[in-house]
């Protein structure tokens, strides 16, 4: 029985690996959660058969329980995507910080030098990741200020804090049967995951929910040595793998270390400028100019953010797709990685919309046409179509690769007003000559323009 | 050191390896899927917290047996609505343009 289980495993581990492969396309990827979901059912099956699983009560109302609220989390809309993944890192790390504190309470002080080493591990992990994306999806869910919250000497006193649980954690390691520093050691860990988000602002939340699936993986790996099973390190490094690999294209993207992400409280920096820029000019047009400007033009990139999932506008600019390719336009949507609040945001809210992937364009392969481009319509991004980022030493963004919109013929941005960006810097692209402002909401605005293209006559044909 | 470790030390390197190379591989345009399916696999825990919700009760306490029930809903959770919304967004990735009816 035991080899079967084993068996079992082994297979459940290849189809994860299958599961992610596949996704390397959008052809195959759906046979990814296919792969995935047999795996995951196999192991389960296994597990139940496993000798010393003899108590099934509990198991099976959790897997009930389990079941009816994943279901209708599995529902949300597409802009609240992000929300829920971190909610989900947290259900994944409280998790693993659980089965640890079980782990310790059931065998303390009698527990191996290397085991303890790896519950203290997978409880730090598990509980620092729970509060900190329980607090990252307060920030997406705006429960709480969105805004980076910092005080004097922040850095320093969580450093204090992260050194204090490391060293709880070394002395239980090496004395397992001090079990009244258990509880102290689990709460630091939960205090220092609220401690590491607080400073950190919405336009960096693509890093970190990033960062946090990375430790949710890095945690079943350390549960995976507690309870010796490679199915667990497999499948905890496949996902640590991700987030690590994720993290890196959004540190890159924004170019900037994870250091500075984590510690750099972006976002707080420049707000002192405010009221002195105001006087200089901007040309601002109607939704009929720019409806005009749109269908004489013969290549359109649009380049959408954050704001444009605020205003869920994704359906709207789908009409205005249709209204110009109709005309015979060329549009293509050019995609920061880090628009939106996550990797891949506004991928998945435009696939929604129904727009073909084909259209959906990486920056790096929009970048070279953007000069042939007639028109860079701006919906609801900001810092990442900034052109100071190329060439203001001084700007907190400098070194970030932007999308060249300003090398377009002309560049029409959709903004409810003037006010700076999420990073609170000015865009020096609204002051360009070409550059037309659209002031209103993005939803509204890009209906008006849709009525415009089709006469008047609205959805007819 | 004791061999069984060291062999799990190895899948560990070996896995990460492999893993950075599929990720890498994944069409930029699924991240957010990817992310969501990784959400879904690192459920994976559910194997652990089963074993702790589930032993006998001579082997155990009912402290433990608690957390490992809280486990296990959680990582079902987590299994249930990773692998429902991966597909369910998956299924909006399309090439072309429907045809009208």
């Amino acid at each position: 029985m035991s080899s079967l289980i084993t068996l079992i495993y082994l297979i459940a581990s290849a189809a994860f690996i299958l599961s992610l492969k596949w996704m390397s396309d959008p052809k195959t990827a759906r046979r990814g959660v296919f792969a995935g979901v047999l795996g995951m059912t196999a192991a389960v099956i296994g597990t139940l058969f496993l000798p010393n699983v003899s108590h099934y009560t509990p198991i099976l109302i959790a897997l009930v329980l389990g079941t009816i609220v994943g279901i209708p989390i599995s529902r949300v809309a597409m802009t609240a995507v992000p929300q829920r993944t971190a909610i989900s890192h947290a259900f994944g790390a409280l998790a693993a910080a659980l089965v640890g504190t079980a782990e310790y309470y059931l065998h303390a002080p009698h527990i191996a030098r290397f085991t303890m080493g790896a519950i203290v591990f997978e409880t730090l992990l598990g509980f620092l990741t729970f509060t900190g994306s329980v607090m990252a999806f307060a920030k997406l869910q705006e429960l709480i200020p969105t805004r980076p919250i910092t005080f004097k000497g922040q850095n320093k006193f969580n450093f204090a804090l992260l050194g204090t649980a490391a060293l709880i954690g070394v002395i239980l390691v090496i004395a397992p049967g001090l079990k009244f520093l258990f509880p102290i050691f689990a709460l630091l860990a939960l205090a220092f995951g609220v401690l590491l988000i607080i400073p950190i602002g919405g336009a960096d939340m693509p890093t970190v929910i990033s960062l946090l699936n990375s430790y949710a993986g890095l945690a079943a790996v350390a549960m995976g040595f507690v309870l010796d099973s490679q199915l667990l390190i497999i499948a905890g490094a496949l996902d640590g793998a991700s987030g690590l690999i994720l993290s890196i294209i959004m540190c890159k993207a924004m170019n900037r270390s994870f250091t500075n992400v984590l510690f750099g409280a972006f976002g707080q920096v420049q707000t002192a400028a405010v009221g002195e820029a105001e006087t200089r000019v901007v040309k601002s047009a109607s939704a009929e100019e720019a409806g005009q400007v749109l269908e004489n033009s013969q290549l359109v990139v649009i380049i959408p953010g954050y704001g444009m999932a605020v205003a869920q506008a994704q359906h709207k600019v789908r009409e205005l797709y249709d209204a110009l390719t109709k005309k015979g336009v060329d549009v293509r949507f050019a995609i920061h990685p880090v628009a939106g609040r996550m990797p891949g945001h506004m991928n998945v809210l435009l696939a929604e919309a129904d727009i073909p992937y084909d259209k959906l364009i990486e920056m790096d392969d929009i970048n070279p046409d953007m000069p042939q481009a007639d028109v860079a319509l701006v919906i609801g991004a900001n810092d990442v179509t900034n052109p100071a980022a190329r060439h203001d030493k001084s700007s907190p963004i400098f070194g970030m690769p932007i999308i060249d919109c300003d090398k377009a013929r002309t560049v029409m941005v959709i903004k409810r007003s003037m006010n700076p960006g999420f990073a609170g810097i000015e865009n020096e692209l609204y002051f360009d000559e070409k550059t037309l402002m659209l002031f209103g909401d993005a939803k509204g605005f890009v209906a008006e323009i849709v009525k415009s293209l089709t006469g008047g006559s609205g959805m007819g044909h | 050191m004791d061999i069984k470790l060291t062999l799990s030390l190895y899948i560990f390197m070996l896995a990460t390896f492999l893993g950075i190379e599929v990720i890498r591989g994944v069409s930029r345009l699924l991240h957010t899927p990817l992310m969501s399916l990784t959400n879904a696999i690192s459920a994976i825990a559910v194997v652990g917290a089963i074993q702790i919700a589930g032993a006998a009760p001579e082997h155990t306490t009912p402290f433990a047996e608690w957390l490992g029930a809280i486990a296990v809903f959680a990582s079902t959770t987590n299994i249930v609505s990773g692998f429902l919304l991966t597909d369910r967004m998956l299924k909006m990735f399309k090439k072309r343009e429907p045809a009208k009816p």
